[in-house]
């Protein structure tokens, strides 16, 4: 029997505030264990939270990003369960009342078509601690620095219908958080994290199957592959006569399975309640105004301004838009020197490509990065000035993306400026004909292919500075003319 | 000076600031009699003596400096729920026996900053639940004026401490009347605030939606002091009130014309003590002879406060102790594995009460149960908050009496938990509408145990309660009474 799979995915999204979501310690990852804590986020006797605005705002971003319902009136719940990672025996969330409902995200379906999935909520929480496991022999260490990180739980409606689907959202979410700043995206260090649901059901029918959740995936593809293989598993068993069972299934990325979860035997009763400690929260018309105008020109307008005001082709916006880093880095170099598409190729190769390699596309840091847009822009303006080769230019900017320095700077400091006097260039070519006169024969022989060898070996005898359209039409000349 | 250890805080603070007594001298004054005393009635769990007396020597040093704080010098008790900085805080728990808190609690430190002298930590039922101070891990509080008699609960060592002068006032809190329980029991004056006057930050959460600090004094004068010096907005709880703090003291005028008082017949009830409804209605027509009028009112959901009551706060305090796990602080009970660590350590740190209470309140939560009880006690909540109101819309204030009985015999109601949560029943309304509500004595019974008087007002308004108790105080004697000890 054909199976249609039934997908929704749980994101948890760590928001970028500077400071934790109840108290005023530092929210940023990679601190010394226990470091970033105070007796609010260690949940000592007698302390108390104090809600974090911003943490709010930037709720409040993405859910007017994905045209969310905001609540004016939501609330704060605790869900009460016992670890060593959750210092108070509770966790802070939104539960029957959450900021955000509803609200979309459009991907791209594997005909090329466009669909919708659905969101059932966005709500506000605290991230716990982290258990560290033999350290020191049988002991068990807990760091308590995520704890009281600021999330977002984002949960989808079952609406994607395969691993590619899936990812395609994961993708399209985790760029919509990363372009309106909020969340860094990176899984790795699980600051974007996902626990899928999956189930499946006879093609055709409305009834949702039984569905198992699968947690501990920490990249794109092991969402789509830990989805791949239940979905390959769940008909398994049906194919089989057998029964599914709903329970919670770990990823185990070593030997690409899910194995079912060991906490399974405690059914949690997580008896959530109203936070007595916390006052509803109440959000303005007014706020909700403010941070609508603050919101940023979202990636699909952007991209679609992209091609009208620089005439650049789809390909070229939907990458430079994917990112606002890398399209205000784009845009910046564009004001300074308004050769679109030049600046284009170059952000989307060399300027990526950098950033690949070194890793900087998993945290929001271009801005940082050596090259500012102004000296990409100096860079394409000394090629469309002549002042440079374009097979130069690839060696200046090794040389900007190692040391900072500007291009005119290491063209001046190298010597590198493009030689069109004549003089020279004719020097240059004399001294290549008469060394290969052979070859010359040859060529006015009728072996026309010749050519590209004289301009080679003129480029090289003038180390790559020699202008090359001066270099073609001298050659001709010369090669044509007088002997 | 003999006896200093007696003195009103409004007394004390004018012999220190004319020199007739130094702070040190008026707190070794009340640490003798605390030793004196402390044996039979076992109103501290910690008394911190050193402590104390460097903060005397302090309190000198800014008197001689002519510029002294409000409270400068005068020696206070802190129940032992109530953080205190580098001083064991055990909120009367094994679970919490070695806590040193490297915080102090809001309301202490706003006391230390007004120059008063801390002498201990008041004994207090375990995490404030109780109603006889014989909940505390660490020994059961005596009454001063019977020591077969417990102080009553939860602040029963504050109540006790004050009454027997081994200070001149003290911190309590209060989630279901275990300010003005004990206060009536012991024949102090003790206010429970407004939700929301007095910052909650640092004090041992029994149930954060009803606990609310509170002072208790041997005079009406005393608490307004104490209150004045720790109410006020805190940004560190989010539900502490931003409104201006009225000065309780200078507000104590003594007159009463004009004011209409609420007599709610609900609170007249089969089974009470006969001395104490007669000592209450003298005290209301003593209160009429002094220009107030009196109305008969009624609060009907008065029946099911003590039910809706009890699940409200049981819910939350199983939420507020969870963090008692062994993990992180307190103590720890050995065990091989995670699961049975917690069980050992939660087994043996909790006493009885604090367990039934745990048990009640999560199965409240319970899926399934949540609609039924947790949800359906806060909708009584509403109604009883809506029946004051419409009272308190026609009266500045309601009196009742503080408790059903005076103080009964230590043992006498351990047994039967149902016959001690009675013991609140006419204090747990006033914290479930979030009024402020205070107890002052007003006769004693044929054993010589005293009786309070309960006045409720206003939200936000504590000025016209302590005005009211305080006309009443000048025209009694009550409080001039003392016990044998
Ligand atoms: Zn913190």
């Amino acid at each position: 029997m054909a199976h249609e799979a039934v997908i929704g995915l749980e994101v948890h999204a760590e928001l970028l505030t500077e400071s934790k979501i109840f108290c005023a310690c530092s929210a940023k990852f990679g601190a010394p264990p226990n470091q970033n804590t105070c007796p609010v986020c260690l949940g000592m006797p007698g302390v108390l939270p104090v809600l974090n605005r911003r943490v709010v705002e930037f709720a409040l971003k993405a859910g007017l990003a994905i045209n969310c319902r905001i609540a004016r009136y939501s609330r704060w719940a605790r869900k009460n369960y016992f670890y060593p990672d959750l210092p108070k025996g509770y966790q802070i969330s939104q539960y029957e009342l959450p900021l955000c409902t509803g609200g979309e995200v459009e991907i791209t379906t594997a005909d090329g078509g466009t669909r919708a999935v659905r969101l059932t909520r966005i709500h506000m929480e605290e991230d716990t601690g982290k258990n560290i496991h033999d350290a020191h022999g049988d002991a068990s260490l807990v760091d308590f620095n995520r704890c009281g990180v600021p999330l977002l739980e984002i949960v989808s409606e079952p609406d994607m219908h395969s691993p590619a689907e899936a990812g395609a959202y994961l993708r399209k979410l985790r760029s919509l958080l990363r372009y309106l700043e909020v969340c860094d995206g990176n899984m790795e260090e699980g600051s974007f994290r996902c626990d899928a649901n999956i189930s499946i059901r006879p093609r055709g029918s409305t009834v949702l199957g039984t569905k198992v959740e699968v947690k501990n995936m920490n990249s794109f593809r092991a969402v789509e592959k830990a989805i791949e293989f239940e979905l390959r598993r769940q008909a398994e068993v049906l194919e089989q006569g057998g029964r599914l069972v709903q329970e919670t299934r770990h990823w185990d990325p070593d030997r690409e399975v899910t194995r079912p979860s060991r906490s399974k035997e405690f059914a949690h009763d997580y008896r959530y309640f109203p936070d007595p400690d916390l006052l509803p929260l109440l959000v303005s018309e007014q706020w909700i105004e403010r941070v609508r105008a603050e919101l940023p020109e979202l990636p699909e307008a952007r991209q679609a301004r992209f091609g009208r005001d620089y005439g650049l082709p789809v390909y070229d916006a939907e990458v430079l838009t994917a990112r606002k880093d890398l399209a205000d880095y784009y845009e910046a170099a564009v004001r300074t020197h308004p050769n679109a598409k030049a600046i284009s190729n170059w952000v989307m190769g060399d300027v990526l490509r950098i950033v690949r390699e070194r890793k900087l596309d998993e945290v929001l840091v271009i801005r940082d990065w050596p090259v500012v847009p102004a000296q990409l822009a100096a860079l394409v303006a000394l090629i469309d000035n002549g002042q440079i080769s374009g097979k130069i230019a690839k060696s200046v900017f090794e040389t900007m993306a190692q040391t900072g320095a500007s291009p005119e700077r290491i063209v001046a400091e190298q010597g590198l400026t493009q030689v069109s006097d004549e003089a020279p260039i004719i020097a240059a070519i004399e001294q290549v004909l008469a060394a290969n006169a052979a070859k010359v024969a040859e060529y006015r022989g009728g072996k026309d292919k010749l050519f590209g060898f004289f301009v080679g070996q003129v480029m090289k005898a003038t180390q790559g500075k020699a202008n090359p359209q001066k270099v073609n039409e001298l050659l001709i000349q010369r090669l044509t003319g007088s002997p | 000076m003999a006896e200093a250890y007696r003195l009103s805080i409004d007394a004390a603070s004018a012999a220190l600031a004319v020199r007739d007594i130094s702070a040190v001298e008026l707190t070794r004054a009340v640490l003798a009699r605390i030793e004196a005393t402390e044996p039979a009635l076992r109103s501290f769990i910690t008394v911190a003596a050193d402590a104390a007396l460097a903060q005397a020597q302090a309190a000198d040093a800014r008197l001689a400096g002519g510029d002294a704080p409000a409270l400068c010098g005068i020696p206070l008790a802190i129940k032992d729920v109530i953080l205190t900085r580098g001083l064991r805080s055990t909120a009367g728990s094994k679970i919490l026996g070695n806590f040193v808190p490297p915080y102090s609690a809001t309301v202490t430190r706003k006391l230390l900053d007004a120059g008063a002298v801390c002498v201990g930590k008041a004994n207090c039922d375990e995490f404030a639940m109780g109603s006889s101070t014989e909940n505390s891990a660490y020994a059961i509080t005596r009454n001063p004026w019977n020591l077969s008699c417990v102080p009553g609960g939860s602040s029963g060592g504050s109540a006790s401490a004050v009454a027997a002068g081994q200070c001149l006032g003290a911190l309590g809190t209060d989630t279901g009347g275990s300010i003005r329980q004990p206060a009536a029991c012991c024949g102090v004056v003790g206010i429970k605030p407004t939700y929301g006057r007095v910052s909650r930050y640092g004090v041992v959460a029994y149930a954060s939606s009803l606990d609310q600090v509170g002072p208790l004094g041997r005079t009406v004068a005393d608490c307004a002091h104490l209150l004045g010096a720790i109410a006020g907005h805190d940004p560190r709880d989010s539900t502490s009130v931003d409104c201006p703090t009225p000065d309780y003291r200078a507000a104590l005028s003594g007159k009463l014309a004009g004011l209409r008082l609420g007599l709610p017949k609900e609170y007249f009830v089969d089974g009470m003590q006969p001395e104490v409804e007669q000592a209450v209605r003298a005290a209301v027509r003593q209160l009429e002879s002094l220009g107030a009028a009196v109305d008969e009112v009624s609060l009907p959901h008065t029946e099911y406060a003590i039910a809706a009551y009890y699940l409200i706060a049981t819910a939350e305090a199983s939420s507020n102790l969870s963090r008692y796990d062994g993990i992180k602080y307190g103590f720890r009970a050995e065990a091989e594995a995670l699961l049975e660590m917690y069980r050992r350590t939660r087994a043996q740190g909790f006493g009885a009460e604090v367990k039934r209470r745990i048990m009640l309140g999560t199965y409240a939560l319970s899926s399934g149960y949540y609609d039924a009880y947790y949800l359906k006690a806060q909708k009584v909540r509403t109604l009883v908050r809506n029946d004051f109101l419409a009272v308190l819309d026609r009266c500045h204030a309601i009196v009742t009496p503080t408790a059903p009985t005076t103080a009964f015999r230590i043992g006498e109601k351990t047994a039967d938990p149902l016959q001690m949560y009675l013991a609140d029943i006419f204090t747990v309304s006033v914290n479930l509408a979030g009024l402020p509500g205070l107890s002052l004595p007003c006769g004693f019974d044929r054993t010589g145990l005293p009786i309070g008087l309960q006045l409720i007002g206003r939200p936000f308004d504590e000025q016209t309660v302590l005005n009211l108790a305080y006309a009443y105080e000048q025209a009694t004697q009550w409080h001039l009474q003392q016990p044998e000890i």
